[in-house]
């Protein structure tokens, strides 16, 4: 529920006249767009942790790399596949 | 369970441990508030590895869990309803409520949608101008700024067919509710890392100088939870009382202001339901008047009475450090993720399900 995903932003577009950064962010093969307004100074090229579609922090390529392999290990990173159709597996 | 050559740095892993033996010279009992460290602690057998002396208290750090049983059933009552669209994050889908879960009344036809992010149940009401769409907006600080800016969006755009069904529950004033509970006994804590990313480090001083307890704010991996329960222990054996943040590396003193901001713009801080626990004073978040409009309980007549809890369910006790979830007696039995009487067995966070996948106790 609070888990906090590193990745790295590919690149920013605006919306609403200029009033809201969004960037993609590539999480290993996946991109996903997240807002970066917690993060005015965020820009092409950094990591940041994403939480729910919105960049919290920026983050270190390293400690974004060790993060994100960890996620992966202990497969915490469901959510970022397509969540659409998703239901909850039963055991 | 996993064995130490699995961590990130095994070496690291068994130096903190080692420490740890070394520095306990008493029973401590420490509490760690976030459902991510809990899953951490069981997931990885760290609570196994731990000295007997030190007792691993789970917290009510999972949001999903402590979302109150009457707004569960307002939001199934509102999938129900034509024309909504009641959008979620996963963990919501499969709580029970009184009557029957979100995943129910999606069986039932509803339109219930898993999302990854609110700000899509935005585009989702772009998208569909005929509907009406609502976000079950649940979560610690940590996600309050996102679902806070979904409303910010909504408004920007002009879009009106937006709303929040809103059940923040905030971090300080649970820990204060924890210790003024006389039957728990927490000498430490473990803060959250990610909401103090959001909220910073500010709030916990008083908590820690006025009821003389260590805070220490930790991440969620388990060299963080190992180096933060290690923190907590060198403070208790020096009898010192501080907040430390041992997740420097992410978590600044002041926090993130640009989320505060964003909070504070569409939130005012009001007492909140805790399913399990009870009111707790100023430890929600409601929708500021200027975003009524936006704010599902006042968009939507909804009136359902208030049911009763399952009486077999221990959940409060065990989100207060009470008990364990296997000294439940419906734990494993009556009590599974597969048909959860309470909360706590239904999210991956909940102390119960963590239990019950992992701690080896009971055949997952």
């Amino acid at each position: 529920m609070c888990l906090a995903i590193p990745g790295r932003i590919r690149s920013i577009e605006t919306k609403y006249n200029g009033l809201v950064r969004m960037a993609k962010v590539s999480f290993g093969g996946i991109t996903k767009e997240a807002s970066l307004e917690m993060l005015p100074d965020a820009d092409v090229d950094d990591y940041v942790l994403v939480h729910v579609g919105v960049a919290i922090s920026k983050v270190n390529e390293e400690e974004a790399q060790k993060t994100f392999k960890y996620l992966e290990e202990i497969g915490e990173l469901g959510e970022l596949e397509d969540v659409d159709e998703y239901l909850p597996k039963s055991e | 369970m996993k064995y130490m050559s699995e961590y990130r740095d095994p070496e690291l892993a068994k130096k903190y441990l080692e420490e740890i033996k070394n520095t306990v010279s008493r029973p401590w009992s420490i509490m760690e508030v976030c459902g991510g460290q809990t899953h951490s602690l069981v997931k990885n057998g760290i609570i196994d590895m731990l000295p007997d002396k030190v007792t691993m208290i789970h917290g009510p750090g999972c949001p999903v869990c402590v979302t109150p049983l009457n707004l569960i059933d307002k939001a199934v009552f509102l999938a129900l309803e034509k024309n909504v669209i009641l959008c979620s994050f996963g963990d919501m889908l499969r709580v029970p409520g009184s009557q029957k879960s979100l995943l129910e009344a999606k069986a039932e036809g509803a339109d219930v949608r898993v999302l990854y992010s609110p700000l899509e149940a935005v585009k989702i009401a772009q998208d569909n101008p005929d509907k009406e769409v609502v976000f079950f907006a649940v979560g610690f600080e940590t996600t309050a700024p996102a679902n806070a800016l979904s409303v910010v969006h909504a408004h920007r755009s002009g879009v009106k067919n937006y709303a929040i069904l809103a059940s923040h529950v905030l971090v300080p004033p649970a820990i204060k509710a924890v210790i003024d509970d006389e039957e728990s006994k927490i000498d430490g804590f473990l803060a959250a890392g990610h909401v103090c990313t959001i909220m910073g480090n500010t709030e916990y001083h008083p908590i820690s100088a006025t009821y003389k307890v260590p805070i220490v704010v930790t991440g969620f991996e388990p060299l963080d939870v190992l180096q933060g329960i290690l923190m907590v222990i060198r403070q208790l054996e020096q009898s010192k009382s501080e907040v430390e943040n041992q997740y420097a590396r992410i978590v600044r003193e002041e926090g993130n202001p640009e989320a505060q901001k964003v909070i504070n713009e569409v939130f005012e801080i009001r007492n909140q339901m805790w399913r399990g626990i009870g009111e707790i004073p100023d430890s929600g978040y409601a929708v500021r008047k200027k975003y009524e409009a936006y704010d599902a309980t006042k968009k939507y007549e909804v009136n359902i009475e208030e049911a009763p809890e399952n009486p077999k369910c221990i959940s409060g006790q065990i989100m207060k450090g009470i008990k364990k979830p296997f000294e439940c007696s419906q734990f494993g039995k009556t009590c599974k993720p597969t048909n959860p009487l309470g909360a706590p067995m239904v999210s991956s966070e909940g102390a119960c399900a963590a239990y019950y996948h992992f701690s080896g106790m009971v055949e997952a």
